[in-house]
């Protein structure tokens, strides 16, 4: 009985009107979150003694950050269960997530790099995070790759699946690996992006913004997965009578 | 048709024919077997990616300066970076004859597991090109005036490097079956996995010729390749069935 | 408020990095609906196609 609400998760109608009727729920707080965080963080917090204003960055740094690995998990999460379960809406749901993740690990990059640039005097240091986020961009890539060279669309989905599941098992080997590398060519006169102490009216504009990116992302990931449910259902009936009442 | 695909005609029934009596091991033997006499008859496959290696690391004294002392410093990353991009020159040709003539779909029936049947093929694999790679890797890493004492930590580090690269290459390989001019595709896939590689194998190779312990970074490489045995395989076959739906 | 758009001297990198974040925020956020709306479009097109 406890299993019902899983099964039901595979039935591409039932998902496709619990994704439109949820959506809003997610999106107008995220909205909301994310102006919030904004105001905060742009306005109320105050500069930071070492940083000055600059530090604001990591109010849309870290969001985007957060958000490419917890759309990569996800993602993982998502085509694992259509491989071990076959499942048709999981597979969706992990085509879903790839643009979304590829296009914050992108901002995360780009807000990476304009930090860096008046905190340590370049705008590419070869910093662990910023080199794994790097990796992490093109393991999107690769799997958007993947999925466009296969014309088959199921097998184009069981086979991006499998490279999401070997990405997400090589994903802590290559940042532990990044990192110790790292750590041997640290050049000493770099400043580092330490954990300095933080007051409450700093801290939580960046929950608020967390928050926000991950309710915008469950928001986006609904949407999306409704629009890959229609098409991969195009021919049966009830994406008409979905459509037409 | 040529020669060669006769006798790969001839080559592939016994195989199939007798491992519905033999064990898994016995299977497996043979398929390394087959792999290793048809490469033999193919030379060219096994010369070109040693080509390839030797070229690139001529190119770099060429392009930066024939100075011992500065070609000395850049040594370890030229040669994993030239070693890498050989293995994966060479991984086109892991699957994609087999794929052609029906051999993995036989392999895929004959009832004996499709992940030993690859491991077999990955072991002939290194054994045609990881193996010339690491013969071949002490003499590029004089020429680019590493001294005989380091010789040893190098021949190590790549003899062990290259199962990794092998194994990894091989999901990449398997996931592009089927996908028309891969070759693009499958280095966005299997460079970013290899990264740990890459890294591990240069730190021992700067080690070494240091004259520092290169234990730590060997240790590191070998459990990339305990890891790589025990998983590569499996995800392999998964990829190489996905391919044959 | 000309204070504020300052920055503090960090101008060139603060409003370039809440320009692409948020420009990638709303690009998804157009990116999404417009494939919902081109899915149902098809799924609406083929419904009238066998219908004629």
């Amino acid at each position: 009985m406890a299993w019902t609400w899983f099964h039901r998760l595979a039935s591409p109608p039932y998902v496709y009107g619990v994704a439109g009727r949820l959506s809003p729920w997610f999106a107008w707080p995220a909205v909301l979150l994310i102006l919030g965080g904004l105001y905060g963080g742009l306005v109320l917090a105050p500069p930071d003694y070492q940083q000055g204003d600059g530090f604001r960055i990591i109010y849309v740094h870290a969001p985007s950050a957060w958000m490419s690995l917890m759309v990569y998990t996800t993602m993982a999460g998502a085509a694992a269960i259509g491989l071990v379960w076959r499942m048709k809406v999981a597979h969706a749901a992990a085509a879903a997530c790839a643009p979304i993740g590829a296009s914050f690990t992108f901002a995360a990059l780009v807000t990476g790099a304009l930090w860096g640039e008046p905190m340590w005097g370049t705008y590419w240091q070869w910093d662990p995070r910023l080199t794994s986020e790097l990796i992490l961009f093109f393991l999107y890539l690769g799997y958007m790759g993947l999925r466009a060279g296969i014309e088959d669309p199921q097998r184009a989905d069981r086979a991006s699946a499998l490279l999401a599941v070997v990405g997400v098992i090589n994903v802590p080997i290559i940042h532990y690996s990044v990192t110790w590398w790292n750590s041997l060519h640290q050049a000493p006169s770099v400043m580092r992006l330490g954990k300095p102490s933080i007051s409450l009216t700093m801290l939580l504009p960046l929950l608020a913004m967390l928050l926000g990116f991950t309710l915008l992302f469950i928001a986006l990931l609904l949407v999306r997965l409704r629009a890959e449910v229609l098409l991969r259902e195009r021919s049966s009936s009830w994406t008409r009578e979905a459509l037409l009442t | 048709m040529s020669h060669g695909d006769v006798e790969v005609a001839a080559l592939t029934p016994p195989i199939v024919a007798r491992s519905s009596a033999t064990s898994a091991l016995g299977a497996a033997a043979l398929a390394l077997e087959r792999d290793l006499l048809l490469a033999f008859r193919h030379p060219s496959q096994l010369v070109q990616p040693l080509a390839f290696f030797a070229m690139v690391t001529l190119l770099f004294p060429l392009a930066l300066s024939p100075e011992p002392a500065r070609l000395r410093e850049v040594a370890p990353g030229v040669l994993w970076t030239a070693a890498l991009l050989a293995s994966l020159l060479a991984l086109e040709f892991l699957f994609r004859d087999d794929a052609h003539d029906g051999t993995l779909e036989q392999y895929a029936l004959s009832g004996q597991s499709l992940t030993t049947l690859l491991f077999a093929k990955i072991a002939a694999h290194w054994v045609l090109t990881g193996v010339p790679l690491t013969l071949m890797a002490p003499l590029a890493a004089l020429s680019l005036g590493a001294s005989p004492s380091a010789l040893p930590g190098i021949f190590a580090a790549v003899l062990i490097g290259s199962v990794t690269l092998s194994l990894i290459g091989s999901i990449g390989a398997a996931l592009t079956l089927g996908i028309k001019r891969s070759g693009a595709l499958l280095s966005l896939l299997t460079l970013p996995l290899a990264l740990p590689v890459l890294i591990f194998g240069a730190r021992a190779t700067q080690l070494a010729m240091s004259g520092g312990p290169v234990v730590a970074p060997l240790e590191l490489l070998g459990a990339l390749a305990v890891l790589g045995t025990t998983l590569a395989p499996l995800a392999a076959a998964a990829a190489v069935r996905i391919s044959l739906e | 408020m000309r204070e504020f758009l300052d920055m503090g001297g960090y101008a060139a990198y603060v409003w370039p990095s809440y320009v692409v974040t948020i420009g990638v925020i709303v690009v998804n956020v157009i990116w999404a609906r417009r494939s919902l709306a081109r899915a149902r479009q098809l799924v609406r097109r083929r419904a009238a196609g066998e219908a004629s």
